[in-house]
């Protein structure tokens, strides 16, 4: 290269960077005293949304005051902790004017002009209405003020440079408010409004690419969201009996569908919200995600089926061997040893060829209408070994013992294989043992 | 034939390997401490120790537990010399009718072990898997705070 080339080579660099740190630039918008009193019917509706966006689930540490931060979301970049959004003064968004509030959910910029990470899902966001806007920021300023200071991101160069930020924005961020399918119902609208913005159901539920930018052609194909997998509300959904808008309803609402699984890991939280939420918004997310879904095909229906006659016949563990169309390649060890843990452990309220699932009191899910153990790698199904699923302190809910004490890892991988093979016609899982320890080590981390 | 170790004492144990440790301890082997509750893992009245952790023995088959330590109540002490937590819950008077107890000891042995000093709301976040139902809740959390405290004592 000659030195002049050079030259302009570095001229453009340089150029370019100075381009990029001012477009980059956002100043500080000065802090307020924000008024004392809202509109009650404004409050309300911002109650509602917050309920739909779940925003106390990522901003409230566990055993902590709602909304008060604190809570670590371990990523593959490190781990960054939910802010305290209450409207404390100087830990808090106390003194946040309306139009700070507004900038940081539609551009993902705080009030003092920092960028903010997209952990923070203002990717979503920023396709809301001003009126929802200002909704929430009603709602978010009466609550409880609490004073705790949120500790600062932990993140592995160079992902704690907040500048570069701006540039994933740059790529990634587009800013345009929600646009609705005229072709489409008005509660459909209503639906896809709630899930594609405040709801961000797709933030969890998508895949990304390395830089954490959702992967916008696969929509809903899954995702991953606090070590579990969400999964797909597409049309390559693995649910043995597909979602239709009432089962979605009922799940969304009260936590549990029949022939499907009750909600687990960060899914929980997220419907015991839904539950304080409008219920004719709640009917409209569940019609938006099952027109996504799409009604079933031939080979999906015929699945279900099969499923569903599993189920109502009570096959399972002395029938493995029998089943035609076994893949090859399962270990027939393991599927020995799981099934007899099985039959001790699980078969009581599962049922078995036995017995039927469950006793007056424990009407568990018969496993060939299992979500989890259809998926594509059995991460969710040994967490749910492991931890079991219980309802919210003090609540009542469906309940189920946590296994981590009373099995190694080697029997939950053979009980694990077992359930794979017993319950679905899907290929066994491979590497199930590393798996098991995988799981182990990160809940004994904390996530 | 299955081999249990219980308490420090290996068994030949003639029973189907799916059997729930639960019928097991009552049936072969006298150990009565353990109740049965419910059968489904839902009231923790047949937690009992595996190899350090509290489990529901109602819900773990004896073939899970080849090569494995289990302790019972029976294992904590005993009527002439109770172990620390059984003492701290005589002191506290924590039983009314009693049924829950050995579940509410065993998991609280199992907490102490790993935590020595936990606090209030760790002790009650632990005990959370095993109901009462005659109200000695608030009895059972200072036994375990007793508990606590002649631990460390010894």
């Amino acid at each position: 290269m000659s030195r002049r080339t050079r030259l302009d080579f570095l001229l453009v660099l340089v150029v370019s960077i100075l381009v990029f740190l001012a477009l980059s630039w956002r100043g500080e918008i000065a802090p307020v005293e924000p008024p004392k009193r809202f509109d009650a019917a404004q409050i309300e509706r911002g109650a509602n949304l917050a309920a739909i966006g779940d925003c106390v689930s990522c901003h409230t540490a566990p055993e902590g005051k709602p909304y008060a931060g604190g809570f670590a979301l371990r990523t593959m970049y490190g781990v960054l902790y939910g802010t305290n959004i209450t409207p404390d003064p100087q830990t808090g968004i106390g003194r946040w004017s309306q139009d700070a509030f507004v900038r940081a959910m539609r551009e993902g910029v705080s009030r003092d002009g920092r960028h903010l990470y997209p952990a923070f899902p203002y990717d979503y966001f920023t396709r809301m209405t001003d009126d929802d806007l200002h909704a929430l920021y009603a709602f978010i300023m009466t609550r409880e003020p609490v004073s705790a200071r949120t500790p600062e991101h932990d993140l592995t160069f160079p992902f704690n440079i907040r500048l570069l930020l701006s540039g994933w924005k740059m790529l990634f961020l587009d800013r345009q408010v929600f646009a609705g399918d005229r072709s489409q119902s008005r509660d459909w609208n209503r639906g896809a409004y709630l899930s594609e913005t405040i709801g961000h159901c797709g933030a969890c539920h998508t895949p990304r690419n390395l830089l954490g930018a959702e992967r916008k052609r696969r929509h809903f194909a899954g995702g991953q969201a606090e070590g579990w997998h969400a999964p797909a509300l597409d049309a390559s959904s693995r649910a043995p009996m597909p979602w239709t808008r009432e089962s979605l309803f009922r799940y969304l609402s009260y936590g549990a569908s029949e022939r499907h699984e009750v909600a687990a890991g960060p899914m929980a939280a997220v419907v015991h919200n839904l539950g304080a939420a409008n219920e004719q918004d709640v009917r409209a997310i569940a019609l938006y995600v099952a027109s996504i879904m799409g009604a079933p095909d031939e080979a999906r229906q015929k699945r279900a089926e099969d499923a569903l006659a599993m189920a109502r016949e009570n096959l399972g563990a002395a029938d493995v061997s029998a089943r035609s169309g076994q893949p090859e390649g399962g270990d027939d060890a393991a599927i020995e040893a799981g099934g007899e843990i099985y039959a001790g452990a699980c078969a009581l309220c599962h049922g078995s060829a036995e017995r039927r699932p469950g006793a007056p009191s424990a009407e568990a899910l018969h496993l060939a209408l299992s979500t989890s153990v259809s998926l594509q790698s059995p991460g969710n199904l040994i967490r749910i070994i492991f931890q079991g699923i219980a309802p919210p302190d003090g609540e009542a809910g469906p309940f189920m013992p946590g296994f981590h004490g009373a099995l190694t890892d080697e029997q939950v991988a053979a009980l694990v294989v077992y359930l794979r093979a017993a319950y679905t016609d899907r290929p066994p899982w491979p590497h199930v043992g590393r798996e098991v320890r995988r799981v182990r080590q990160q809940l004994a981390r904390g996530h | 034939m299955p081999v249990l170790n219980v308490n420090g004492t290996t068994y030949q144990i003639d029973a189907d390997p799916a059997t729930p440790l639960l019928y097991v301890l009552r049936d072969e082997l006298q150990l009565n401490g353990a109740k049965f509750g419910c059968g489904l893992g839902q009231c923790g009245a047949c937690t009992v120790m595996i190899d350090g952790n509290a489990v529901l023995s109602c819900v773990t088959p004896i073939s899970a537990l080849e090569g494995r330590r289990v302790r019972t109540i029976e294992g904590l002490g005993s009527l002439d010399n109770p172990g620390p937590v059984q003492r701290a819950f005589i002191e506290e008077q924590a039983a009314q009718c009693g049924y829950c107890i050995p579940g509410m000891m065993m998991r609280a042995q199992a907490l102490l072990e790993r935590k020595p000093a936990p606090s209030k709301a760790e002790i009650r976040r632990h005990m959370n898997a095993n109901l009462c139902r005659c109200g000695t809740h608030m009895r059972i959390l200072r036994a375990v705070e007793r508990a606590a405290a002649l631990m460390k004592v010894k």
